[in-house]
């Protein structure tokens, strides 16, 4: 633990309270393991210990420098959410992509191509800021809206047609992060 | 079928240079270099398929995040005029 | 083999279609704020339904199983970092051209 940095203070950490110490064991752990899973998964290596063991190496010096970088927290390794977003939110959000790409993909069929283009101003009441970012990337990531600005409570949108201004409006998106967010 | 997709890809690709040529101001071809790269990054994966084989995927899994850090690098430039020290120090 | 032949099809030709209207979209749109919503298309559902479709492919053209485990989940790595980037770098783009001074053209006042 003597590697770690202090991003604000530019000193090595020396002393913690009991449960920040708690907090950063548990996300270096979950960091670690996935880099070791993700590592595992991706070199297809599972019978030469030797390699398995270099992997292992390489993973704990990843994990040595992103806690030198200071990311290891509830943003760098959001392990706090759990599988949540795959199993709850990822299908609502493969939903809303596909309704507005086939949207966004009739108007630019046609030959008229009705645009509406508008910028409005959207809430995120989520409390914490990888709350708002997730609402922000949702936002962009369905076609037709596009997160300009993101400014401490407020998302600017950049829509191309009135309904699906319409639909950012709702908040119905906003409500399922908030969701999210609230670790039981 | 394979021959098909990587056609749609190509063609998509060449949607975005003649996208890039035109492009009144450099965003759109920020844009288009943007779309081409993810583009690149597909018709790698169905050229291996093509020919079987299968560690053309790393390869495009590595341009995937090239492309990324590529593209916010030369926004940042674009935006700041360095690549670094304009957030909190000791980020090294 | 053969469903899984139809269906790798079907979602191929999809996104085949998906990513040719998005590069249409990124031709024909009038300014640049539009043109990154034809971008979007192409960087979600086109590239997801291809990748799909590569995925249902694996069993077929991988012979032992193992690999073809291994290469479906690469892909699936792909098309995650794909989503996750891609409105990352859409965002900075729209940032540092709001911020450049380009304003996007608006037509609030046709019916509202």
């Amino acid at each position: 633990m003597s590697g770690l940095f202090d991003v604000e203070t530019g000193d090595y950490i020396t002393s913690f309270h009991r449960d920040s110490l708690n907090g950063i064991m548990k996300y270096s752990l979950a960091l670690g393991a996935t880099l070791f899973a993700f590592w595992l998964l991706w070199s297809g290596h599972y019978d030469k210990p030797f390699i398995i063991v270099l992997g292992a190496i390489s993973c704990l010096f990843c994990l040595w420098l992103s806690m030198r970088m200071g990311i290891v927290d509830e943003e760098g390794a959001p392990v706090q959410m759990g599988i949540r977003p795959f199993t709850k939110y990822g299908p609502y959000l493969v939903k809303e992509i596909i309704i507005s790409n086939i949207a966004v993909t009739k108007i630019i069929c046609s030959p008229a191509m009705p645009l509406q283009r508008n910028m409005i101003v959207v809430s995120a009441n989520q409390k914490s800021e990888l709350g708002r970012v997730i609402l922000a990337n949702s936002i962009t990531l369905t076609p037709g809206t596009i997160s300009v600005r993101l400014e401490h409570d407020k998302i600017c949108v950049h829509a191309l047609s009135f309904a699906g201004a319409e639909e950012d409006l709702s908040g119905e998106m906003g409500r399922r992060v908030c969701e999210l967010e609230n670790t039981s | 079928m394979f021959v098909v997709a990587s056609i749609a890809v190509l063609v998509t690709m060449t949607l975005a240079l003649i996208r890039a040529m035109l492009g009144p101001t450099v965003f759109d071809r920020v844009l288009a270099l943007n779309m081409f790269g993810t583009k690149t990054v597909l018709l790698i994966c169905v050229v291996g398929f093509m020919t079987e084989r299968t560690d053309f995927l790393d390869l495009a899994l590595l341009y995937s995040l090239m492309n990324f850090i590529g593209m916010v690098a030369l926004l940042r430039f674009s935006q700041f005029g360095n690549f670094g020290h304009s957030e909190t120090e000791g980020q090294s | 083999m053969i469903v899984l032949d139809i269906f790798s099809w079907a979602f191929l030709i999809a996104g085949s279609f998906f990513s040719i209207v998005g590069g249409i979209g990124i031709v024909r749109l009038p300014e640049f704020f539009s043109r990154m919503h034809g971008g979007g298309i192409t960087d979600t559902l086109g590239a997801a339904l291809i990748i799909i479709g590569l995925v249902l492919q694996a069993p077929v053209v991988i012979s032992s199983p193992k690999d073809a485990v291994l290469v479906a989940v690469k892909l699936l790595m792909i098309l995650f970092f794909l989503l996750v980037t891609s409105p990352s770098s859409c965002h900075a783009l729209a940032k540092s051209a709001m911020s450049q001074g380009l304003e996007p053209e608006l037509d609030n006042n046709k019916n509202s």
